[in-house]
């Protein structure tokens, strides 16, 4: 980079301010009106909590976050056990094969959401399966398999892999060896993997648009629906809560491993 | 039991969830609704109303991803700049808002920008008149910009980081001056991430679902919304054909880009989520 002359300095300091602005005005603003006793968006008539009083009495509001976190708690469980099984016996395999599937991880990862929305709509149509629930379970389990599998890879290339045999030589039995040497020795990555794959799993909306329904909607699917209606202040709380939720996540997730060096 | 088969239920529930449905695409892209061979689908595309929609997000796609490179490259320069103390936090807050909701976070781009909203009400605070932002492609191409620009940002910042400073050093010293070495130094070193971000923007962008139609009120279409406006016309017996069609011509698309991307960034320098 230049030198930093005084000129270089300010001209970055006016740039980055505006920038953090640019991202962050809409999503404060939006935080404040949560707050804010009027309807109107225009004026500022006093602070109240009543938007999330209302939104913790609405039934349908609830039904939704009952949905979404069951969801994710479901997904999350099932995809963190067949994600790190899937590496640990990736991490066995000679590399051609290891290769293989683990390009099948980059597929969900690189077709837009839309597409693999819409292909498993497709698909669970096709079997005449009812969009419900479980098949937004399935959908997320799909695409928080892959940051399950990145965050246990690193972990067991970096383990000592004499430790596997040594227990074997010494007669431990070969699902012993892998519960008392490898599972203790990935935990860190499994348990990044686990809290990536919640965040993606509650931050999902165009997977899940398409393969839920009205019937089962998650939060994101109440606050699209709702956007056809005119913006609701019950809204904006919703929202908040959300945003806090997932940047909590997020800042522990970045706690754990950078944040962009994930994929 | 060797150890590798514990990689079977990974195996088989891509397999099923994640390869499989990609087939049914490629399926009904195909077919006629009685399974027939045809490629009439693809003829969809012909037609000026939904040719129009191709046109306008490869149009504003376009447009967004020169933004986000205008407005990304100056933020990926100064974060990876000597003595810039705050770069850590910073690019963790610049790169935050590419984990969060899309729709959330339009969402809040709409609160902003709506006739009766935050925008509005600030302008005429102020003494000048109300503008009508909301429907416009205008407030479409913010939104896309809002949404992608922390892709853009990203691999040029990775890139710029690995970046060796004696040679920037061996520029100056040989009495290159600032504007020659960002020029004839920098910006040649950094080919890789800007190719990265540009591919990273543009093809989310050209898919964008949700995003027009919020900041539009659904009076702008974009490919993502066609496609699923197509699946809901309940009306039309080859709406899953017609759909799936497009639907894998967004995932051609998007593969020959990756493809490009590969070939142009092979050790993948520009640390591309793909």
């Amino acid at each position: 980079m230049v030198r930093n002359t005084r000129a270089v300095k300010t001209v970055r300091t006016i740039w980055i301010t505006l920038l953090m602005l640019f991202l962050y005005a809409p999503i404060l603003i939006m935080i404040a009106l949560s707050f804010n006793a009027s309807v109107s968006r225009s004026q500022w008539t006093g602070f109240t909590l009543e938007w999330y009083v209302k939104l913790f009495n609405d039934p349908a509001i609830l039904g939704a976050l009952k949905t979404t976190i069951e969801v994710a708690v479901v997904a999350t469980i099932i995809s963190t056990i067949i994600g790190t099984l899937g590496a640990i016996g990736m991490h066995a395999m000679n590399t051609g094969m290891a290769n293989m599937l683990t390009n099948v991880s980059y597929l969900p990862m690189t077709t837009p959401d839309i597409v693999t929305g819409v292909s498993l709509m497709l698909m669970y149509l096709f079997c005449h399966v009812p969009l419900g629930k479980w098949t937004m379970i399935f959908a997320h389990i799909a695409f928080d398999i892959p940051y399950v599998l990145f965050s246990v890879m690193p972990k067991l290339r970096q383990m000592n892999p004499n430790l596997y045999e040594a227990a074997l030589d010494l007669g431990c039995k070969p699902i012993k060896a892998l519960w008392k040497v490898i599972i203790p020795e990935i935990t860190p990555g499994i348990f990044t993997g686990w809290l990536l794959a919640f965040t993606m799993s509650l931050d999902d909306f165009v997977i899940s648009y398409f393969t839920s329904s009205d019937m089962y909607p998650n939060l994101s699917r109440i606050v699209y629906s709702s956007t056809k209606l005119g913006v609701k202040p019950t809204m904006y709380a919703l929202s908040t809560l959300m945003f806090a939720t997932i940047l909590i996540l997020l800042v522990l997730v970045n706690k754990r491993t950078k944040l962009e060096n994930l994929g | 039991m060797k150890r590798s088969w514990y990689a079977t239920p990974y195996a088989l529930w891509m397999l099923l969830f994640a390869v499989v449905p990609l087939l049914f695409v490629c399926w009904y892209a195909f077919t006629t609704p009685d399974g027939a061979f045809t490629l009439a689908n693809f003829q969809e595309f012909a037609k000026p109303r939904y040719m129009g929609v191709i046109l306008r997000s490869l149009k504003l796609a376009l447009y967004c991803t020169v933004l986000c490179l205008l407005i990304g490259y100056p933020t990926a320069y100064f974060l990876a700049g000597r003595g810039f103390n705050h770069a850590q936090s910073l690019v963790v807050l610049i790169l935050l808002p590419m984990w969060m909701n899309l729709l959330l976070r339009t969402y809040a781009m709409m609160t902003l920008l709506d006739d009766n909203g935050v925008l509005n009400a600030a302008l005429t605070a102020i003494g000048l008149g109300k503008v009508n932002v909301i429907g416009t492609e205008g407030a479409v191409l913010m939104g896309l910009v809002y949404n992608y620009l922390p892709f853009m940002v990203l691999p040029i910042y990775t890139v710029l980081k690995k970046m060796d400073y004696s040679v920037i050093e061996a520029a100056e010293d040989l009495g290159c001056n600032p504007l020659r070495v960002i020029t004839r130094v920098v910006i040649p070193m950094s080919v890789p991430g800007i190719v990265s971000g540009v591919t990273m923007v543009f093809m989310p962008a050209v898919t964008s679902f949700a995003i027009s139609t919020l900041l539009s009120n659904g009076k702008i279409r974009l490919a993502g919304d066609l496609i699923d406006y197509i699946f809901n016309q309940s009306s039309n017996p080859n709406r899953w054909n017609i759909g799936s069609s497009f639907s894998l011509i967004m995932l051609v698309l998007i593969l020959l880009s990756i493809g490009f991307l590969r070939k142009v960034d092979p050790d993948n320098e520009g640390g591309g989520m793909w």
